[in-house]
């Protein structure tokens, strides 16, 4: 299989969460109203930011993933795994905004400002933001050693959106939890190849 | 998530609207033949709650009832916070047949005249049902019009008779992993526990429910016995009551156990009183597309305010 190929099953794959949402919704419009529950706009809410928490996660697993496997194509994917979490992101976002207070801006702003929990979601999105506008070669040419350098705000954005989830559930934490045990595997796995770098470095300068 | 299918199969959910359900029982019937007809196919798929049995010679006098479009009793009895069944919203549904609601015994202590353990009927019987359409306003926002059925609290203390020592009325559900596998994990310290100051317990609002729509309740909104309290967020309607205990001092309520920054005990509706993570000034009311603007005690405030008075509800919320 050509990998032209296989980027097509992967698009069609990380499309499936926003095909099954568009399908749910086709449901509810049919007035099926058990499709997306009584409540769909928290539905969407939750589904839209888990989808955009995993691909951040998978995008940070790309790395590990190259290195524990030797699979060293993985890098291939690494862009289109970081602008589905900013697709899902945004798709969460405009469902604050529009269906969930439907444009009542102070509201809006308060919401964002007041609350910690709300906070730390947006920032991670302004910085995906930040990531998918520079993730174009055009950008990465021009920005050279920049571009690596804050290409690493996807560890930030990682911590900042287990964060969101966490704080934003009421009781049963077991699905963020879950997010964060990933996300702390995967920053442990970097850790420890820096620590390893750096003590192999040291043995073979003495 | 294939019974959803075959429900929306037997009775298109359009067709239903909750006056018609309400009014025209052959089409409810109906619609629960369409579930057992699915159970005899040898499925294992869970029965949406027990079955449920009407009511008989309810009074509505409608003095305390809103005028406003009630939720479909599929949407009352699909979408609930039930910790006890699980923590989704479609959990309850699903999960709460386990439940066994009668026979059903509650027990009775504390500083009462009359303790001890009474049979579910006994409780209820000697009193006439009274029907009362409430407004629900759940501390998550959303909210939702409910025809409950049961009988005002004061008329259940009033018979059993509380010392001068009673100052507030602690409630507790079932715990019984069994019937609730919600109880298997440990989301909340179970067993539930929820209370009331004594005036409140007292205020004519307050209604014990056992049923709604004319039926007794499903299992996943509390059957056989449960707590409405309309002026204050939905977690203070605790639901499968097995003890009440006249106490002294405030009870700990669970919510506030777990985040006690987050959810007190008073847990009054309050627009200007936010959670820390979201604001309360409005909401959503399940079926509509707009938030609409939450009111002062759920819009409550003529029969419950003066039980405040002098009290600051910023602090005591």
């Amino acid at each position: 299989m050509s990998l032209s190929q296989v980027k097509v099953i992967i698009h069609f794959l990380a499309m499936l969460p926003a095909l099954w949402l568009l399908w749910q919704g086709w449901l509810f419009y049919d007035f099926q109203d058990n499709a997306l529950t009584a409540n769909p706009i928290k539905y969407i809410h939750h589904f839209t930011g888990n989808s955009a928490i995993r691909f951040v996660l998978i995008g940070l697993a790309i790395t590990p993933g190259r290195k524990i496997f030797g699979w060293n194509k993985l890098i291939k994917f690494r862009r289109m795994m970081g602008l589905y979490a900013f697709f899902y992101a945004m798709l969460h976002f405009i469902n604050f905004i529009v269906l969930d207070y439907f444009f009542d801006w102070a509201t809006i702003t308060q919401e964002i400002i007041k609350r910690p929990a709300i906070t730390t979601g947006m920032i991670a999105a302004v910085i995906l933001l930040l990531l998918a506008i520079t993730s174009t070669r055009g950008w990465v040419r021009r920005m050279g050693k920049g571009w690596i350098r804050l290409h690493r705000l996807a560890y930030v954005i990682g911590l900042f959106v287990v964060t969101h989830n966490l704080v934003m559930v009421k009781a049963d934490l077991l699905v963020p939890m879950i997010h964060t045990i990933i996300f702390a595997l995967l920053i442990g796995y970097r850790l420890a190849a820096w620590a390893s770098f750096f003590y192999n470095r040291k043995r073979k300068n003495a | 998530m294939l019974f959803k299918f075959l429900i929306s199969s037997d009775v298109k959910s359009s067709e239903i609207t909750p006056e018609r359900i309400y009014h025209n029982r052959r089409e409810f019937i109906q619609a629960g033949v369409g579930f057992g007809a699915v159970a005899a196919l040898g499925f294992n798929i869970p029965q949406a709650g027990a079955e449920t049995t009407a009511l008989k010679n309810i009074i509505r006098d409608g003095i305390y009832d809103t005028e406003e479009k009630m939720t479909s009793l599929r949407v009352v009895s699909s979408y609930n916070n039930f910790y006890e069944f699980g923590t989704e919203k479609d959990d309850p549904f699903r999960n709460a047949h386990s439940l066994r609601p009668r026979p059903w015994t509650v027990k009775v202590d504390g500083h009462v005249e009359n303790p001890g353990n009474y049979d579910l009927d006994d409780l209820i019987s000697p009193h006439a049902l009274q029907e009362r359409i409430y407004r629900m306003r759940c501390v998550e926002a959303w909210s939702m019009v409910i025809p409950w059925v049961g009988i005002p609290l004061a008329e259940i203390i009033n018979k059993l008779g509380p010392t001068s020592k009673a100052k507030y009325i602690r409630f507790e559900t079932l715990y019984d992993k069994k019937q609730m596998p919600g109880q298997y994990r440990r989301v909340i310290p179970w067993p539930y526990v929820e209370g009331l100051r004594m005036d409140e317990a007292m205020n004519p609002l307050t209604l014990m429910a056992v049923g709604l729509y004319g039926e007794t309740l499903p299992n996943q909104n509390g059957a056989p016995l449960r707590l409405v309290v309309p002026w204050k967020y939905g977690f203070k309607g605790i639901k499968s009551i097995v003890r009440i205990s006249f106490v002294e001092r405030m009870p700990r309520n669970s919510w506030k156990i777990i985040a006690p920054r987050e959810y007190g005990f008073y847990a009054n509706v309050n627009p200007d009183v936010d959670h820390l993570r979201w604001t309360q000034a409005s909401e959503r009311r399940i079926g509509e597309f707009r938030r609409r603007k939450t009111l002062m005690f759920n819009g409550y405030a003529e029969e419950v305010a003066h039980l405040y008075s002098g009290m600051n509800l910023k602090k005591n919320f």
